[in-house]
């Protein structure tokens, strides 16, 4: 069976991949259907939904047109998601593989160092992160890689460990090749699929923090990100209630639809392990 | 004896990890925007240079690097964790005003969620493959996928504006001077729906550990021979397959508990909850880093506690520790 073929047996996956095609093109329209810029004062506050042509999701406190916020906001979080993860990658991938390669002491100094980071309370460790270096996106991107990687680092190790003394391996250090390359080039790509069904579950889980951080009030003030919409409108749920609810929407289908897929490439990836579900 | 030495050794782990935390928060504390003598001047509302010298010597920010880490060390380690640069009152006194909210809040939800989860989790486990089985584990998704600040939102839209069931705000109705019984019915009425929305995130966590952590439990050889001896499915679900299951629970349980601290910030926050949560956000609007720092050391504290206490409870639960600790 072909890996799509695989994927697309699991219909929760497909459902989860035509709706993380939605948002993207969400993104991608953005600019295109809502030229202005998002923060732009354009009606008069507090419109409701459906009241006004060309405000179908109403306006926010400030006159802002919520559908366009909510367009350009999609960008935002999907380019959070996939810059923070791939940051978390890099620190997570080096360190798991050495720790798991080379065992002994660099293993157990590595793993307390990534047990350090695991104890600490992830989100409160984000937040005091970007309050500490201004909120931007520089700032939450590294923040949340910084508190993502530990599993990362993890899972590599696991794996490593279980292949390193693989008959492959021993060929290969038996013809000379250098623990470099046995590294990247033997066992790495032999880890990939796990590594790849965590990376979408990360994304997911890097979209989440960064709309709980710009909740706080904690984003990057020149962007317009869905977390934002809802903490702004958070003093005025009682009058408006579309405010928050619609971005809320948003971060709920993107996030589910990525657990979604997540769940077809593990079914795709690892076939022998899903079937017993 | 075990005990004794389980404990000693993973307190011994505990002070290392604070003491790490500790000197985290002192180079943070160094990064952090604006020099701390001109936010303290500006509280006190001059800045001539003189005063800002006056005030480096106070505390002690004239001295060397070493000197000043030194100070800060000591002063942690005597429960001293320096002054709110903006209320002017001690850090320590502000979050242990705030801790009995917090540790009712997440200690409700906690059980709550683990209650619910494993009872959610076992109800899949025995129902794989159908559709039953499957709602179960699509809510769970759903709840995971959801962000907790906004389930609080949309929960007082519905329970608290709508329907006027459930106050939305505070640990208890100002003002109403309840006492005895009636006080502790009114705070139970503020905690539904700040617990309940904590414990959703969680039970759903709960609820896939639980199911995975029964399927495999399933497929061990004693289930079997129960199966075989002609016992009835839900005895051995109950006794055989859940008991066993609950240890990894336990261990995952602990671990994940640890990030309640953090979803408190967002719930006590949207819920106006007096708990340290709720003072973080008030110590980030403010830009008040030493109390920032202080709340977030007080957060890590908690989850070793917390993960000390999973241990002894997990030691307890499984006899075989004994022996492999020994």
């Amino acid at each position: 069976m072909s890996f799509f073929a695989r994927f697309a047996q699991n219909r929760g996956a497909l459902v989860g991949l035509i709706i993380l095609l939605l948002i993207i093109t969400m993104a991608i329209l953005a600019p295109l259907l809502f030229p202005e810029s998002p923060w732009r004062m354009v009606q008069r506050p507090f419109l409701p939904p459906l009241s006004q042509d060309g405000f179908p999701l109403g306006t926010d406190t400030m006159g802002r047109n919520v559908a366009s916020g909510l367009m350009h906001g999609a960008w935002v979080s999907l380019l959070i998601g996939l810059v923070s993860t791939s940051v978390a990658l890099l620190i997570g991938v080096p360190l798991g593989a050495i720790a798991g390669y080379y065992g002994g002491i660099i293993d157990d100094v590595l793993m307390r160092f990534t047990e350090f980071f695991q104890t600490i309370p992830n989100f409160a460790l984000a937040i005091v992160l970007v309050a500490i270096m201004q909120p931007s996106i520089t700032s939450i991107v590294l923040a949340i890689a910084i508190v993502s990687w530990p599993p990362v680092a993890r899972l590599v190790r696991a794996e490593f460990m279980s292949l390193r003394n693989r008959e492959y391996v021993e060929a290969a250090r038996l013809v000379g090749q250098s623990n470099t390359t046995i590294i990247l080039r033997q066992i790495l790509p032999n880890t990939l699929s796990p590594i790849i069904v965590l990376a979408s579950l990360m994304v997911a889980t890097a979209i989440l923090l960064e709309s709980a951080l710009s909740f706080l009030g904690l984003g990057d003030p020149n962007v317009m990100s869905w977390g934002y919409m809802i903490g702004a409108a958070r003093t005025v749920i009682r009058q408006a209630w579309w405010l928050s609810f619609f971005p809320g929407v948003a971060i709920l289908l993107t996030v589910l639809a990525l657990n979604l897929v997540g769940e077809g490439l593990d079914d795709a990836l690892n076939p022998k392990l899903s079937r017993e579900r | 004896m075990v005990y004794a030495r389980l404990i000693l050794m993973r307190l011994f782990k505990a002070v290392i990890v604070l003491f790490l935390i500790v000197i985290f928060n002192f180079l943070l504390i160094q990064l952090a925007p604006g020099d701390p003598a001109a936010i303290l001047a500006g509280e006190a509302g001059a800045a001539d240079q003189e005063f800002l010298n006056q005030l480096r010597e106070r505390f002690g920010l004239d001295q060397p690097m070493y000197v000043q880490l030194w100070r800060y060390v000591s002063g942690i380690a005597m429960l001293d964790f320096g002054y709110s640069y903006r209320l002017g009152v001690p850090v320590f006194d502000l979050i242990m005003d705030r801790l009995p909210a917090t540790l009712l809040l997440t200690g409700t939800a906690f059980v709550l969620s683990l209650v619910l989860g494993i009872v959610a989790g076992s109800m899949a486990a025995a129902r794989v493959k159908k559709p039953s089985g499957s709602l179960i584990m699509a809510l769970a998704l759903v709840f995971y996928a959801t962000p907790l600040f906004w389930v609080a939102l949309m929960s007082v839209v519905v329970f608290s504006v709508y329907l006027g069931w459930l106050p939305a705000y505070g640990l208890y109705t100002v003002g109403a001077g309840h006492t005895g019984f009636a006080l502790v019915l009114d705070v139970a009425k503020h905690l539904v729906l700040p617990a309940t929305t904590l414990a959703l995130f969680f039970m759903a966590i709960y609820t896939r550990m639980t199911r995975t952590s029964m399927l495999d439990a399933a497929q061990q050889d004693y289930v079997k021979t129960a199966r075989a001896k002609g016992l009835k499915p839900s005895i051995i679900q109950r006794r055989h397959v859940l008991r066993n299951a609950l240890l990894p629970i336990i261990t995952l349980a602990g671990l994940q508990a640890g990030q309640m601290v953090g979803g408190a910030i967002l719930t006590e926050t949207v819920f106006a909850w007096p708990g340290i949560g709720r003072l973080m956000f008030e110590a980030l609007q403010q830009r008040d880093y030493n109390l920032l720092l202080g709340i977030f050391f007080f957060s890590a504290a908690l989850v070793i506690v917390f993960n000390i206490i999973t241990d002894l409870v997990y030691s307890l639960a499984d006899p075989r520790i004994k022996k492999g600790a020994a």
